[in-house]
């Protein structure tokens, strides 16, 4: 899903430069002389799982494939700032260095990818978590909140190039929306599975600190 | 960095990135087939702001194609996990608050 540049209007794409950046400021300032000792490894290993993930498209319908974006992974390990933090990473590298996804548009694939899963799923996650009592909660939880954020995810990408004047939005959001509801299964099914493997192997890690 | 789970992790990632990913599909993800489907793919040829070392995750010059893929994987990989690193020691608290 990740936008090319000149996908986006001037205007659009500014915007969304400036959405990513005041959350960006505002997790950084959240973050920053927070981490304990503990927090380090644990995002060198999610920026890098993060990154090899997205490589791995999986055929979906009709021949288009999906990967998995992963922001709702790495905020229910780290915490939905500092992973913020590692998904702009990973966008800004997959830009700069792999030409997947665009420089101006950048921005939006940060927001759109990045903060709507670490940010919006966070929320989602937990207040699914909260309601649903005791440990049974979290991985429908988790489920909904990752299928949920790549949903959002699409929906978000269709309202931004609609907003460029590319193309109708009662076209371009229907579309988007009807084929990451299938996508989002991927991204719910590897958060999953993630999450459980680490309950299983090293369920200490999951009491990381939520920054 | 004692508690070395981090090397599992990472050589997980590595395996992903270096020989999953030669199985991936090649099939246009969600919104290139929206955009090939409604016929705007074509707003997004020729406006790339710049040249990315490695496009398309290959590293041009190199011409086994599964190595040239590979390495790139690799690559990102491990730039990544650096800067996680990195970036987890510059917000790490000081000795007052380190948990």
């Amino acid at each position: 899903m990740h936008i090319p540049d000149g996908f986006l209007s001037t205007e659009v794409w500014l915007i969304m430069w400036a959405l990513a950046v005041a959350v960006l400021g505002y997790a950084i300032w959240k973050t920053n002389e927070r981490l304990g000792e503990k927090h380090v490894p644990m995002l060198g290993v999610l920026a890098a799982f993060i990154f090899a993930a997205q490589m791995l498209n999986t055929p979906v319908a009709g021949g288009t494939s999906g990967h998995m974006l992963g922001g709702v992974l790495a905020a229910v390990i780290l915490g939905p700032f500092s992973a913020s933090i590692i998904m702009a990473t990973v966008f800004i590298v997959q830009g700069v260095f792999f030409q997947d996804g665009g420089i101006t548009t950048l921005g939006a694939n940060i927001f759109n990818m990045g903060l709507i899963g670490t940010v919006g799923g966070y929320y989602i996650y937990y207040t699914i978590k909260n309601i649903v009592k005791g440990d049974s909660g979290r991985f429908p939880a988790i489920a909904v909140a990752a299928w949920l954020a790549v949903v959002l995810a699409s929906a978000a990408t269709s309202i931004e190039i609609a907003a460029s004047g590319i193309i109708p939005i009662g076209v371009v959001l229907p579309a988007m929306v009807s084929i990451h509801m299938i996508i989002g299964l991927i991204e719910a099914a590897v958060s999953v599975v993630v999450v459980a493997f680490i309950l299983k192997t090293r369920p200490d890690l999951l009491e990381l600190q939520k920054i | 960095m004692r508690d070395n789970y981090w090397i599992f992790g990472l050589v997980v990632a590595l395996i992903m990135a270096a020989v999953i990913s030669l199985y991936a599909s090649p099939d246009p993800d969600g919104l290139e087939r929206v955009a090939e489907d409604k016929g705007f793919l074509e707003h997004g040829e020729g406006h790339e702001v710049m040249e990315s070392p490695m496009p398309d995750y290959i590293i041009p010059g190199i011409e086994n194609e599964v190595l040239s893929a590979s390495l790139a994987g690799v690559t990102g990989t491990l730039m990544l996990f650096g800067a996680g690193i990195l970036l987890g020691k510059a917000f790490r608290g000081g000795t007052n608050n380190a948990t």
